[in-house]
């Protein structure tokens, strides 16, 4: 079995259907901090899959890419949690 | 023989991330599903990204993808953190089979300061406090006089 047919037929199904058990929660989250924190995951499984497609298409300039989306994942849940706190606090 | 080892890392990583999404949709709780789905997604993605490292061969590939796997394995600790304790302030539920909340009490739910106490022994230790004062004020005159 070639690489190209591992990650086309076994590694990408795999984070794909993660990517949709995820995104159920992402839907269902009782509370916000919880849709907070299924983004953060979908963000790393999307991570993930840009490296494995990386090595797919052979090339790796697409890692600079999950870089800037890990640096963004990070800043979004650091933001959400701060203003999730300040909101309770001015009520 | 590299392509074995990069099917091997890239099938764990992406068993781990896949359990990181089942516990993140089974777990009863946020705490949990908090606990559960930073270290198994840390895990899968730091997997992934050595396999992509051991695939290109390059130094600069090489460094990048260690890059991005130190930031991740840097940052998700602390958003963790930073989610948790936000979560504690808007009072998510826990689940009903929580043996010990340990920071129950010890916060101030207004100013957001963690004390080491509890609030009740805090005011008894201002009642306390308060009474000794009382105490002392009246011998300070005597002395004075």
């Amino acid at each position: 079995m070639e690489l190209y047919d591992f990650f086309v037929y076994i590694i990408l199904p795999i984070l794909s259907l993660s990517t949709i058990l995820v995104f159920i929660r992402f839907l269902k989250g009782p509370t916000i901090a919880d849709r907070v924190i299924s983004f953060d995951l979908l963000v790393n499984v999307g991570i993930g899959s840009i490296c494995i497609y990386s090595i797919l298409s052979n090339q790796p300039t697409f890692l600079d890419i999950g870089m800037i989306v890990a640096l963004i994942g990070f800043l979004s849940t650091a933001a959400f949690s701060y203003y999730l706190e300040k909101r309770e606090r001015n009520d | 023989m590299i392509e074995i080892l990069i099917m091997v890392l890239c099938s764990i990583g992406a068993l781990a991330i896949l359990l990181a999404s089942i516990g993140m949709l089974r777990m009863p709780d946020l705490y949990l599903r908090l606990s559960v789905t930073t270290k198994a997604a840390t895990l899968g993605i730091g997997l992934i990204l050595i396999g992509g490292a051991f695939h290109f061969k390059d130094v600069g590939v090489t460094s990048r993808s260690l890059a991005i796997l130190f930031f991740v394995t840097l940052t998700s600790p602390i958003s963790a953190q930073l989610i948790a304790k936000a979560a504690y302030f808007i009072r998510a539920k826990m689940w009903k089979g929580t043996v010990l909340d340990e920071l129950n009490g010890m916060y101030n739910m207004t100013t957001h300061i963690l004390h080491s106490k509890t609030e009740e022994e805090q005011e008894i230790e201002k009642k306390a406090g308060e009474k000794s004062e009382r105490v002392e004020t009246p011998g300070k005159n005597t002395k004075a006089d």
